[in-house]
């Protein structure tokens, strides 16, 4: 049986890809799935529960909630994988110079990784928000820088086991650069794992982000971004639960997948981990 | 044991001297001098107003020599002043909200406890059973849950729909007028749901952990030589078993600390709350770099401390490390 | 009688490459006072045999699935829960193979033994420990009193394995299991533990089911052998018997593999590796391996059958080639 089987054979993984998969057809057809523009402004509509026409009711601007909703995915899909994908240009990178070198390299990189862990991430990229302007690519690089930690240790740990194998032993042997070696050689090999904790790594910024957006640091409000939404059902909870209910029902429903589809894959891409858990 | 603590606590100095390093860097990540902001949100300063106060914080110097001014202020335990209207040193702001914000910790942590370790052992020992099954479902929904919105939904079912408990604040307004006993009371209520919520994702992470580490001890030899003397199950389970089981949770706790601080930000907005979290938010909306620097760097001192003290439990639960 | 009878025992692994029978139909009895030596192979079903005696098969994914235990002609399959935990630590005690994780590293091991006495005597805490501090004299640890103080990890691998014999000893069972109980011990330590057992069965007239796949140690301890392949006993009778004259293929090529002075320069090894148990062969289980095999083998399942003065032997082609009683 090769990994695709396998990974199709666990029901966790396929539960999972099924809501990631439903997700990203959301945020790519958002203009076409869409019941209205989620940017129309309507004085005669000005929150209206869950009806025939507005399905999940409009908030204080008379605009349609559940089309807000639909181009959020957007902004949680963007933001989720473009900062994973930060937090990986920097974390693999370090992690594996780190475990391929060892010595003083890797208690440098070790050194800093502790460093950076000493913050509460949250209040690190509070802080960081509050030196830069507010905007969304802003929002994802903070996340990124912040949540490289994680990866980078295990890198690191891959690295160290992967360092004495033969053909990385005879690869040094041939004489080739290092770089080739972390690169064509070693990578390839740590790729599994860095995966399972790219997929979790969304599922916790896209976590994240509503948190930010929430408190009103995130996302920047004509743009809608599930947390954004629920600052604004924060405001009217006591007339208006759907704007608090529903978003909040996206954002665990997005993040639950993400989270059982890295669980189910790690399951079943990393042998080490597969008895109990 | 004491020398343990002191190689410990020397350890612990270039982190922190990093932590004050960053926290600087930071700041000055920022494109104008925060004097400009400053000034810029108060209208009544002046440009001699704004020399000044570059003077004070040496802000005409380089960095280099801004770090060690500022470094060597609060290694004297000097975080300086608030750039905010009431112009308070930071070090007082801190001192208000940090008790807050530790009780609420330490309430939800106690409960989670409570509840998690029950929780986590019975999954263990009934492995596979309805009962395991559920929480693992729940454990997936509360790794998942945004703490944010679950307290909109607590706040929307209990103080809104049944009007139980209040929606924020650690007071009533009319908490003055109140009875001793019902000045507690009234605290108690509005703790209620910040206590129970900032802790619910903790749950979920401490009973998922408590299993894992629970099946890891149970599948030990030592388990079966405890089985073998008769010993029924209970006994084995809580006196053999538990024991072992809860050491890497202490360490747990001491990881978990950064996450709780953090989290208060989201909680203590919600919930109106004048701990560490919204006085670091406000700080943020107000750029109150001083506040900013000040509150980064004892978060970060509480982490470590709260990993120090996480260590040294261990040291003194494991006897395998005790007599070092 | 006998005091312990086991008979047609089957116990079954369910695992997801279906079920693993690890232990299938096995027949043995142990007498009081006696010494039973278990020999086989790692992977064999030694371990599972003992466990399901004590009746700690890891349930799911194990279970008994047949066959009697008679204890003092009481079935253990069909005690109560409580009543096997009277039985486990006072009638019949078990120890390990691996001294190093066998004990709990929280508690102290004069804990660890007392906690046996004061269950099973109903004592007070002070004359539990007292008992423990006893027990731990009686296995020949230096200076009792303070050792019983000790964590595990302040002792060596020997005197943990003494602990864990003194626990095993403090209620006087009339059965001691010893898995293997010197495997993971250096050679010196080794001979000291054997020697122990052996004088403490002498004094404690206990009977001892001696795991090992050591048949230096069995030649040595036992009065009688069982050999085990695969999750059955392929042979069984008295160590001089078995050891002289093996009847089996598999004894033979054990007893080949065994240096011996002035014996062959080369030992002989039995060829290829135990099958898992979820692929096993048709017919006899050894027939992968066997040098005697013949046609027959793949098709009938050779059952133990008496070769006189307690000899018994499962090999169609033994059956063929000895007569009956003939041994
Ligand atoms: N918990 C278990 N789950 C699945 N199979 C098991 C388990 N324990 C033992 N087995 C199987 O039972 C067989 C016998 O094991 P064991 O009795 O430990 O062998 P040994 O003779 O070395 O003591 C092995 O093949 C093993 O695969
Ligand atoms: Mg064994």
């Amino acid at each position: 049986m090769n990994g695709w089987q396998r990974a199709l054979k666990n029901r966790v993984t396929v539960v999972g890809g099924v809501v990631v998969a439903i997700l990203f057809a959301v945020a790519v057809f958002a203009p076409w799935l869409a019941p209205f523009d989620p940017s129309d402004i309507d004085a005669s509509t000005i929150l209206v529960g869950p009806s025939a026409e507005h399905w999940l009711g409009t908030d204080s601007l008379g605009r349609d909630v559940l089309s807000r909703m639909i181009f959020g995915a957007r902004v949680s899909l963007l933001v989720g994988f473009v900062s994973v994908g930060i937090a990986c240009a920097i974390g693999v990178p370090l992690g594996a110079v780190a475990g391929y070198f060892g010595g003083v390299v890797d208690t440098v990189v070790m050194r800093f990784v502790d460093l950076m862990l000493c913050f509460p991430s949250f209040f690190l990229i509070l802080a960081v928000i509050a030196v830069l302007e507010q905007s969304i690519w802003n929002i994802m690089i903070v996340i990124g820088a912040t949540s490289w930690m994680g990866v980078c240790r295990l890198v690191r740990a891959e690295f160290l086991s992967l360092r004495e194998r033969e053909f990385m032993v005879a690869a040094r042997g041939l004489g080739q650069s290092p770089a080739k070696i972390i690169f064509r050689h070693g990578l390839p090999n740590a790729m599994a794992p860095v995966f399972v904790a790219f997929i979790l790594g969304v599922a916790s910024a896209i976590l994240t982000e509503s948190g930010l957006s929430f408190l009103g640091i995130g996302v920047p409000p004509p743009d809608p971004s599930w947390g954004n939404i629920l600052t604004e059902g924060k405001a009217t909870i006591e007339v208006a639960w759907w704007m608090s209910v529903y978003p909040g029902m996206a954002i665990l429903v997005t993040v639950l997948g993400y989270n059982l589809l890295g669980e189910g894959l790690r399951d079943t891409l990393d042998p080490r981990l597969r008895q109990e858990r | 044991m004491l020398r343990y603590l002191l190689t410990r606590i020397a350890g612990l100095v270039p982190l922190l001297i990093g932590v004050t390093f960053v926290s600087f860097l930071v700041i000055n990540l920022a494109p104008g001098s925060p004097v400009e902001l400053m000034t810029d949100l108060n209208p009544k300063a002046g440009p001699e107003v704004q020399q000044r106060l570059e003077k004070e914080y040496g802000l005409d110097k380089p960095l280099p020599v801004q770090y060690w001014i500022w470094v060597s202020k609060l290694a004297r335990g000097d975080f300086g002043r608030s750039f905010q209207q009431d112009r308070r040193p930071v070090l007082d702001k801190i001192k208000e909200a940090l008790p807050v914000t530790l009780a609420l910790n330490v309430m939800s942590l106690a409960i989670v406890l409570c509840v998690a370790i029950p929780i986590g052992v019975y999954s263990a020992t009934h492995q596979y059973s309805l009962g395991d099954r559920a929480t693992t479902v729940f454990v997936f929904v509360g790794f998942a849950m945004p703490s944010f919105w679950f307290a909109l939904l607590c706040i929307l079912f209990f103080s809104v729909h049944l009007g139980w408990l209040p929606i924020s604040g650690l007071r009533s307004f009319d908490h003055n007028a109140l009875s001793d006993v019902g000045r507690v009371l009234d605290i108690a209520k509005h703790l209620i749901l910040p206590v129970c919520i900032s802790g619910f994702t903790s749950l979920a992470a401490m009973s998922r952990y408590m299993r894992s580490s629970m099946l890891e001890v149970i599948r030990q030899d030592y388990i079966n030589t405890a089985r073998a003397k008769g010993l029924d199950e209970r006994t084995v389970t809580f006196r053999h078993a538990l024991r072992n089981a809860l050491l890497p949770i202490i360490t747990l706790l001491g990881l978990s600390i950064p996450g709780l601080i953090g989290g208060s930000v989201i909680m203590e907005s919600i919930f109106a709350i004048p701990g560490m979290g919204r006085l670091f938010f406000q700080s943020i909306l107000a750029r109150d770099y001083p506040l900013i620097m000040g509150v980064l760097v004892m978060s970060s001192m509480l982490t470590l401390i709260g990993n120090l003290a996480a260590d040294l439990m261990y040291a003194v639960a494991d006897p395998r490390l005790r007599k070092r | 009688m006998a005091l312990l009878v086991v008979r047609n025992l089957r116990t079954v692994f369910d695992t997801s490459e279906g079920p693993a029978v690890a232990v299938d139909s096995v027949n043995f009895t142990i007498d009081r006072g006696e010494t039973l030596g278990i020999v086989g192979e790692s992977g064999c079903g030694k371990s599972v045999t003992a466990l399901s005696i004590m009746r700690l098969v890891q349930t799911p994914p194990g279970r008994i699935a047949g066959g009697t235990i008679e204890f003092e002609g009481r079935d253990v399959l069909e005690l109560s829960e409580p009543d096997m935990r009277a039985l486990r630590g006072n009638d019949i005690a078990m120890i390990f193979q691996e001294p190093m994780t066998s004990l709990n590293p929280v508690l102290t091991v004069g804990y660890q033994i007392a906690e046996a006495v004061q269950l099973h005597r109903g004592v007070g805490n002070n004359e539990a420990w007292d008992a423990a501090v006893e027990m731990l004299r009686l296995v020949e640890i230096p200076e009792p009193g303070e050792r019983a103080g000790n964590f595990p990890h302040q002792l060596s691998g020997g005197m943990r394995q003494r602990v864990m014999i003194a626990i095993a000893l403090s209620c006087d069972p009339k059965l001691l299991i010893a898995d293997e109980p010197t495997t993971a011990l250096d050679v010196t330590i080794e001979a000291q533990i054997l020697d122990l057992l052996g004088s403490l069965r002498d004094r404690l007239g206990m009977a001892i089911m001696l795991i090992t796949h050591d048949l230096g140690v069995v030649a040595q301890q036992a009065e009688r052998v069982a050999v085990m392949y695969a999750g059955r006993i392929v042979e069984e009778g008295k160590v001089a018997d078995v050891f002289g004259d093996p009847i089996h293929p598999y004894t033979k090529g054990l007893l080949g593999s065994l240096p011996r002075i002035g014996g062959p320069r080369r030992l002989a090894t039995i060829p290829g590796i135990v099958p898992r148990l979820t692929e096993l062969p048709s017919g006899c289980n050894f027939r992968t391996r066997c040098t005697e095999l013949i046609d027959d083998c793949s098709g009938i399942e050779p059952e133990l059958e008496d070769y006189g003065s307690g000899r018994e032997a499962a090999c169609i082609v033994a059956r063929r080639t000895r007569t009956r009683g003939g041994a």
